[in-house]
């Protein structure tokens, strides 16, 4: 084991810098040695650090870094089994070899398999295929008394208590090291897209309520500066794996690895994005869209990671960081995206991406696992903007009056009451933790926050 | 933990009566502020102070018994502090302003005043700043005062205990860069307070919620040293300079 090394960490809104002690481990040994000796501020894994808020600090205590090991195994049924520490970009090219793709992936690639359960992290085909936990069959956790337990769903009662809170539970109830989960048939490596633009809200949430069921994958880019009757204009792409007779005639697509990007942001002193720049933005982007375009092949780098193009995006919003709001409400609630784009348009909040998606129906037995159907806006802003955080104070109770809630690997700034009110199974949570962890050693400047 | 908009969940004020500290905590109010240490001498004014935290609706407020001058017994009243949780916000507030011509006629006087403002303020500096190592964050301001940048005939003695103590904030402020702990020193001109009613105003005097808003905007921007007024940056760089022979002459 390396010594620990003290390190400020940030999460990938590069707000809220902490101190921690940072110590790379490799196998259950270790691990467990780690937690023993874990002192009164508890310790907590990191994966990749693309949580937005402080999910993945512990000020002031040991953070535990699983990214050094990184083997998987692929087996014939398409199942990886993975240390925690890998990249879901570094399964893409060997899972493509055998006609296969994950089961669900982030808006990037640069996320561990540790962190893509302990978020339970969600892509276009939610509302087809669920969230990344629906597809894990087992997770080997190291427990705050040492032991490495192989989690299932269908492990004794108690087990899949514990399977299911680990399952979007932010690390806190102990080190996942491994995992196995299944994945999807990829017979190519092009994704079939239809690209569809709206001139506003209304019309877009409506083909997105009447045509998703259709498409394996959908997302929809909103113009967050457009105001007025263009409120909510948007782009919408709804697509499928792409079948070997399509790509007759074909330019090869190119294969999205696990490899840094080329392309690096400058970390700037001051923000290049401003109102005007990114109004600028989204006005081309909305133009550039076709009004319809039916069948087109595309990458699966540039359907899936549009922004993976460029390492350290994150940086260009300037030194004061930025946050990502993102809300996941009902059905019946599809107004709050209307009245959250309205607020935050009304406070010049410039955003270059905001994104809406259906969700299909959230996992009953994970406690902490953000997806319920309905809908779920995404939407960037820096923190800087004045009146922000009373604009989403307010939007907050918005969200919650309508049954909804936030996404944790997100926030940076809900109080502990919404959080509660949000997740309403928390009780459960709680309960497993004190069970399995009754002297709370593992813990994160979230938990601490929201007093998870 | 500070919030991704900067707004602490815990503050605690030293020498939590002071008007400047009161106006901060006003500041520095929000949905997610749930702890509120008041950390004074006992006294009919800090009983006043926390009745009305309390009627304003100021939740979790504890109040500790705290004498700055009293540096042996503050290890044990941080210790307190920082016991039922993470303190994100330390503002070290106290101090006395004293009469220049009683320093001079009472020496003892001018010791006192040097035991609280500067002897005071390092005791609470240090330990604060070893206990915010420890929790791996927070930010420690320190209510120093232009007073302290060149020290004039009129005031020296409470500028050199200032001067003392902003000097110690600041290199404070770089032996913790890299910590997660932040050190703001707020350099605040002549303020309009109880302390100073029976003073004519200077020029650029400001209100005591003056200085609460340059201090949270200090916070915000991640400074080190906020004036109050701003303006008081470049002043205070030209007074600087100015030769010895003319400062002297300065009614200032």
């Amino acid at each position: 084991m390396s010594a620990a090394q003290a390190r400020t960490l940030t999460g990938w809104g590069l707000t809220m810098p902490s101190r921690a002690d940072v110590l790379s481990v490799y196998d259950e040994a270790e691990i467990a040695n780690a937690i023993a000796h874990a002192g009164g501020r508890g310790v907590l894994a990191r994966g990749a650090g693309r949580s937005y808020g402080d999910a993945a600090q512990n000020a002031g205590g040991l953070v535990l870094d699983l990214t050094t090991r990184r083997t998987f195994d692929i087996a014939d049924d398409g199942s990886v089994t993975a240390y925690a520490g890998v990249i879901l970009g570094d399964l893409i090219p060997e899972l493509l070899a055998r006609g296969r793709f994950l089961p669900v992936t982030p808006g990037t690639r640069y996320v561990t398999v540790g962190g893509a359960i302990a978020a339970d992290v969600h892509g276009k085909n939610h509302h087809r295929d669920g969230a990344f936990g629906d597809h894990v069959r087992w997770i080997d956790l190291v427990t705050a008394d040492g032991q490495c337990r192989r989690l299932s769903r269908d492990g004794s009662f108690n087990d899949q208590r514990i399977f299911y809170s680990t399952l979007g539970g932010m690390g806190l109830t102990g080190v996942i090291i491994r995992a196995c989960f299944d994945t999807i048939t990829a017979p190519t490596t092009a994704v079939r897209v239809d690209t569809d633009r709206f001139t506003d809200l209304d019309s877009l949430m409506a083909a997105m309520v009447s045509g998703d069921d259709n498409y394996r994958y959908s997302v929809a880019w909103i113009d967050g500066t457009a105001k007025g009757a263009k409120l909510g204009r948007g782009v919408l792409t709804r697509g499928d794996h792409a079948q070997p007779d399509e790509m007759v005639g074909q330019m090869a697509k190119a294969v999205p690895t696990g490899a840094a990007p080329k392309l690096a942001s400058p970390a700037v002193p001051v923000s290049p994005l401003n109102r005007l720049s990114i109004a600028i933005f989204n006005e081309a982007y909305y133009r550039r869209a076709p009004k319809h375009r039916a069948g087109e092949l595309q990458g699966l780098a540039p359907f899936f990671y549009p922004l993976d193009v460029m390492a350290g995006w994150n940086q260009i919003y300037g030194p004061g960081g930025f946050l990502q709001y993102q809300f996941a409400v009902p059905d019946s609630a599809g107004e709050v995206v209307r009245t959250s784009l309205e607020q935050l348009g009304s406070i010049g909040a410039p955003s270059f991406l905001s994104v809406l998606k259906r969700f299909g129906p959230g996992r009953q037995r994970s406690p902490l696992s953000f997806p319920m159907a309905g809908w779920t806006l995404a939407v960037d802003v820096p923190t800087r903007v004045d009146g922000l955080a009373e604009v989403l104070d307010s939007l907050d109770e918005l969200v919650l009056g309508a049954g909804g809630r936030l996404y944790l690997a997100k926030d940076s700034r809900m109080v502990p009451a919404t959080f509660e009110r949000g997740y309403p199974q928390l009780a459960e949570f709680r309960a497993v933790r004190a069970e399995l962890d009754p002297h709370g050693v593992f813990t994160s400047d979230l938990a601490r926050r929201l007093q998870i | 933990m500070t919030d991704a908009l900067a707004r602490p969940t815990s503050v605690l004020l030293l020498g939590g009566t002071s008007e400047i500290a009161i106006a901060s905590l006003h500041a520095l109010r929000s949905p997610v502020l749930r702890r509120v240490v008041i950390a004074a001498r006992p006294s009919a004014g800090r009983d006043e102070v926390v009745t009305d935290l309390t009627r304003a609706g100021f939740p979790g407020i504890e109040v500790v018994d705290f004498d700055a001058a009293d540096t042996a017994s503050h290890d044990h009243v941080l210790d307190e502090c920082f016991a039922s949780g993470d303190l994100d916000v330390v503002i070290v507030a106290f101090g006395v302003l004293g009469d220049q011509s009683d320093f001079e006629e009472h020496p003892d006087h001018a010791v006192e005043a040097a035991q609280i403002n500067y002897v005071g303020g390092v005791s609470v500096c240090l330990r604060t700043a070893a206990r915010m190592k420890k929790q791996g964050h927070g930010a420690l301001v320190v209510l120093s005062s232009v007073a302290g940048e060149r020290a004039r005939r009129s005031n020296f003695v409470y500028g050199s205990t200032k001067a003392g103590l902003d000097s110690l904030a600041s290199g404070l402020a770089d032996s913790l860069h890299g910590s997660g702990v932040h050190v703001l020193i707020v350099r605040p001109g002549f303020v309009h307070t109880s302390m100073t009613s029976h003073l004519p105003p200077a020029p650029l005097s400001v209100t005591a919620d003056d200085v609460a808003a340059g201090l949270v905007s200090g916070l915000k921007r991640g400074a080190t040293v906020v004036y109050v007024p701003a303006t008081l940056r470049v002043v205070m760089s030209g007074l600087r300079h100015v030769p010895r022979a003319l400062f002297r002459k300065l009614p200032i």
